[in-house]
């Protein structure tokens, strides 16, 4: 059993985000980086479906990215992948989703991936759109957004909610690849022995030119703040002076202190 | 301009935000067409043609299928851009028809520019404008983005049909555990990741009883394992209306938003003030839940 997963380094949402000179994406000056969330579950399940298959499977992990991103490939190495692929890239945080497909495709294509999992989408861009285009590419099936797995000789059945909390199941053969979402699993957090381990294993490089890099299919740009109208009134201070504050506010803004709560 | 609409079922019936696509298309001024997988007695009101495929031959969610479907009706119509929601129908049959098409894919637009299609980015914090290069666009639309257009007219129908060979396996849905009816509650406390672990959802929960609530969870928060899913608000939980609402270590994706929306009043705690729950907070008090919570509590208990 063949299993890849693909990874992206993104950064931390919680930073603040400014835009760059050109205005087409964010300037990375003070971010601090970790792998995408979504991506966290498509390498946990990889990991977890070697284990259930008890030595007979590898997984190899792919992320696309400049240097920094090795350190993302190290620590899914250490959460238990066996071998890293690192697509040197120093443009790829600007390139669009079809590039970056076209790039994971082109290495995937031929090596024979029983099973691929991607995050669901990038918690930066958000696009939603490499996993399956990388499923297209390779011909093979896909859902997105799986929320369980299971493996049983050979077939696959995975759920994925949908609106309303609908929960629906799905069986599928592999070849195949998964989007993860959140739910999926838990990921581990790899220990002291573990990180030391995945310094050893092997990481390969390669270039966009050597994994069939294509155009771009659209351009961005006017990267800006998300202003919303609505805003309201932001209040600092002491725990004590803001609960004091926000009583008051609550007090004189709505009604629901007088009325002794819910129905 | 030219659209083509991709409308698409629910447990059977059309989805109500397929009356977004046409609010959207309104606002291009553009002439429409719709390929839906849907039934007979359950379709769309408009005045344009209508690509039907049958659901019940079809099913609602079989991905290459409908691929197929649609890709039928693009290359009948023409049109200058396909258009779905950005939902789990819409973000996973989206990139196959790009794919197919070999156009620019869009998603989760949110608005329109000058130049191009504006949608969100870095967890709703930041916007940009994205154009496509490509002659035919396929774009996805954020739920809740642009207004729903009361539907009127009469489609002209034409029917689609395909095989209904299939990679993957539909094997049935089943409804969410009936819990919690939050959807009449007056006052809900909402726990996000922010809120920090397990042991911290009493400092919530204390807080909800102050104020006569329910409890009410983020995805993050109900995936962490602290809450039941049946507390879970948006838009693959309850959608609410109270009259307070209080989000606590919610940083606000568009998701949970959409099912809070309609809340009379916001307060949101958050240390991130850049947060996008900021956009729908009447007051967004800057501050650790730890410390916070406990203090208003406490000055409710006094009152």
């Amino acid at each position: 059993m063949n299993i890849l997963a693909c990874i992206k380094q993104v950064p931390d949402m919680a930073g603040h985000f400014e835009p760059n000179e050109a205005g087409t994406w964010f300037d990375e000056t003070g971010l601090t980086w970790r792998m995408n969330e979504y991506d966290t579950f498509a390498v946990e399940q990889a990991v977890r479906l070697k284990e259930q298959l008890g030595g007979e499977a590898e997984v190899t992990v792919v992320s696309v990215g400049p240097a920094r991103v090795v350190e993302t490939i190290r620590k899914a190495l250490a959460m238990g992948c066996d071998e890293g692929m690192h697509i040197d890239d120093a443009e790829a945080p600007e390139r669009d989703p079809w590039q970056i497909a076209s790039m994971i495709a082109g290495f995937a294509a031929g090596r024979g991936f029983d099973l691929v999992f991607t995050g669901m989408q990038s918690e930066d861009r958000s696009s939603a759109q490499v996993g399956v285009l990388v499923a297209e590419r390779l011909g093979i099936a896909c859902v997105t957004g799986i929320t369980a797995f299971e493996w049983q000789d050979g077939e696959i059945t995975v759920e994925r909610e949908i609106e309303g909390g609908r929960i629906c199941s799905i069986r599928l053969k592999s070849p195949a690849l998964l989007t993860c979402q959140q739910g999926l699993n838990s990921p581990r957090y790899p220990n002291l022995p573990s990180i030391m381990k995945a310094k050893r294993k092997k990481l390969t490089v390669m270039q966009p030119a050597e994994v069939g890099l294509e155009e771009p299919k659209v351009s961005s740009e006017k990267f800006r703040p998300h202003e919303r109208k609505s805003a309201g009134v932001i209040l600092e201070g002491s725990p004590a002076e803001l609960a004091v504050q926000v009583l008051d506010i609550l007090e004189t803004k709505t009604a629901v202190l007088g009325k002794g709560g819910a129905r | 301009m030219k659209l083509l609409l991709v409308g698409e079922c629910r447990d059977g019936r059309l989805a109500t935000e397929t009356a977004e696509l046409f609010g959207f298309s309104a606002r291009l001024d553009a002439e429409v067409s719709m390929a839906l997988v849907g039934s007979a007695d359950d379709l769309p009101a408009f005045d344009g043609r209508l690509y039907l495929a049958n659901l019940e031959t079809y099913g609602e969610f079989s991905s290459d299928v409908h691929k197929r479907l649609v890709l039928a009706a693009v290359e009948r119509e023409q049109p200058d851009a396909v258009v779905l929601l950005h939902s789990s129908y819409g973000w996973d049959l989206a990139p196959r028809l790009a794919a197919a098409m070999q156009s620019a894919q869009i998603s989760g637009v949110v608005g329109l520019d000058d130049d191009g299609y504006v949608v969100e980015s870095c967890n709703g914090k930041m916007l940009r404008t994205v154009t496509p290069q490509t002659p035919v666009a396929v774009l996805t639309l954020q739920p809740g983005a642009f207004e729903a257009l009361a539907m009127d007219g009469q489609p002209e129908v034409i029917k689609l049909d395909t095989s209904t060979e299939s990679a993957i396996e539909f094997v049935g849905c089943r409804q969410p555990e009936a819990g919690i009816d939050l959807t009449r509650a007056e006052v809900i406390v909402s726990t996000g990741r922010g809120v920090g672990n397990a042991e911290q959802v009493a400092l919530v929960e204390a807080l909800a009883s102050a104020l006569g609530g329910e409890v009410g969870a983020s995805r993050q928060a109900v995936d962490a394992g602290w809450l039941d899913r049946s507390r879970q608000i948006g838009s693959s939980g309850q959608s609410v209306s109270p009259a307070l609402y209080v989000a606590c270590g919610i940083s606000g994706a568009i998701q949970h938003l959409a099912g809070m929306k309609g809340s009379g009043f916001v307060l949101a705690v958050n240390t991130d003030r850049d947060a996008p729950i900021a956009s729908v907070a009447d007051v967004l008090a800057v501050a650790d839940v730890a410390e916070f919570l406990p203090a208003l509590t406490a000055a409710l208990e006094k009152r």
